[in-house]
């Protein structure tokens, strides 16, 4: 099907600048269309499947591109502006289901215990605290705030267990960003972050980043810590049935701890969001 | 003992996991195999110019390739015998064998795994049916092996032919190859991770 409007007038990131140095022209799938990016002098150009030449920004160490004549902003991250903290791009991984999916899944408090036993939780503290979630209709953005949960190892620089607090923002379908309490800097918040490359319905390219103060850590063990931790989310997520994201309440039994994927689901539904999601009447 | 070590690789994985079953303490030099492509940077060429992970440097001794790397620590550090049957001449070829055969399992189940999860440009169709040929190979022998009451791939205990070729082929998921078609290769990764000091890495996925 054709992308549905508000998936449409969004910017994507397509990878990092330092991926596109090769001079061939790298072909690229972006919302079931191939597109081309070409490095010139002046930068990079990306065409769509016409040869028409696409918008292009570099933000937030990814370039980002868009089918749309008028895309809305692409939201603003001040945190990248802040001295001190260590940007760590984590490359692009593949994997076989919905954009939409790798997001709600990254929302989801409860898996912790389970898919990152020993790291981001332990089976024992498999309880999810009540959390608050609110929608900011002024940036029109999804918060999910106070979120606590036991983790014996919350970030490459933790030293042994703590009761991590976690903030999640969405302000865009496929991207997320995970604010963490820094194991180092009391009062200052770590960054994490996915931006999701959706190439079909039911397949996409994950982009992730870490923006954090580690004095300890070299880049590639905190490349190293947060590529171990998505892998065991791509496993999870290729098993999931349907491949598109349910958004028709009648799916699945939603629990307290689902209250921020609720949001999600509802939020893209407000904005009129069809494509990647999976209809009732395609599987039953 | 240093290890130069990727978190996702399954050749790196197989040193990881001989290193836990001996209970040897090592260090663990993280290197950039991707995104950074680290692994043929100058620098990492002077430490091995295939360009290839992993390297295992113990003292003055610096030896790369996984399969080497396990005969190395077999030898060096397993005083039972077991891992590598030196004194069984028999058993010891058989070993050898399925070590040759880890590489084709590389070359197939782990091309594929590359090109669906990070975007690796190969024939695909081809590396899976590749894999597939290996794996039902593979499939025959553990099932006649548990016919004859064996367990592992080479002989009564697990061997290091078993460690070579476990990786790559409980990750062949990742590279949308399914094991379901293949029940005694599924068994012995079930017995594979019981066996004790086993440690997991993310893309395994244990039948129940």
């Amino acid at each position: 099907m054709t992308p549905d409007d508000f998936t449409l007038s969004q910017w994507y990131a397509i990878g990092r600048i330092e991926d596109f140095d090769d001079p061939e022209p790298a072909t690229i799938r972006l919302l079931s269309q191939n597109l081309t990016v070409r490095g010139v002098d002046s930068g990079l150009l990306v065409s769509g499947p016409e040869g028409d030449l696409l918008p292009t920004q570099t933000r937030f160490g990814h370039v980002w591109t868009t089918l749309s004549d008028a895309p809305r902003d692409l939201y603003n991250m001040p945190e990248f502006e802040e001295p001190g903290r260590r940007l760590i791009t984590a490359g692009a991984i593949s994997v076989r289901c919905s954009g939409l999916r790798a997001v709600e899944n990254f929302l989801d408090m409860a898996h912790f215990p389970f898919v990152h036993n020993g790291i981001l939780g332990v089976e024992e503290h498999p309880e999810v605290e009540k959390y608050d979630v609110s929608m900011e209709a002024e940036g029109d953005e999804i918060w999910a705030t106070k979120c606590k949960f036991y983790q014996p190892m919350a970030a490459a620089a933790a030293e042994g267990g703590q009761i991590t607090e976690y903030k999640y923002r969405v302000a865009h379908p496929y991207s997320t960003i995970l604010y963490k309490t820094c194991p180092i800097r009391e009062c200052e918040w770590d960054l994490i972050g996915l931006f999701i490359q959706p190439t079909e319905e039911d397949a996409c390219i994950v982009h992730s980043f870490v923006l954090v103060y580690d004095d300890d850590n070299t880049d590639t063990g905190l490349l190293h810590f947060q590529q171990n931790i998505f892998l065991q989310d791509r496993m999870i997520l290729e098993n999931q049935v349907p491949r598109k994201l349910p958004i028709d309440p009648r799916w699945e039994m939603p629990t307290r701890a689902d209250a921020s994927s609720i949001a999600y689901r509802r939020w893209l539904k407000s904005h009129g969001l069809v494509w990647g999601t999976a209809r009732l009447q395609e599987t039953v | 003992m240093k290890l130069y070590d990727y978190v996702l690789s399954g050749n790196c994985y197989k040193i990881r996991l001989f290193l836990g079953f001996l209970g040897l303490d090592y260090d663990k030099e993280a290197v950039d195999f991707y995104p950074g492509r680290a692994h043929k940077s100058d620098s990492f060429l002077g430490i091995n110019p295939l360009g290839q992970l992993p390297v295992l440097e113990d003292g003055d001794t610096r030896i790369r390739d996984a399969q080497a790397i396990l005969v190395y620590l077999a030898t060096r550090y397993d005083e039972t015998g077991v891992w590598w049957p030196m004194n069984q001449p028999r058993q010891l070829a058989e070993v050898a064998q399925w070590l040759a055969f880890a590489n084709g399992i590389t070359g197939t189940a782990s091309a594929a795994r590359l090109h669906d999860m990070l975007g690796y440009d190969l024939d695909i169709d081809s590396a899976r049916a590749g894999a597939h040929r290996l794996f039902r190979v593979m499939e025959d022998h553990l099932s006649h092996q548990e016919f004859e009451g064996r367990g592992w791939l080479a002989g009564p205990r697990a061997t290091i032919a078993d460690i070579a070729c476990f990786p790559y082929t409980a990750l062949a998921g990742d590279g949308g190859i399914d094991l379901f078609l293949y029940p005694a290769i599924q068994r012995w990764v079930r017995r594979f991770t019981d066996l004790p000091g086993y440690q997991s890495m993310p893309g395994i996925n244990v039948f129940t």
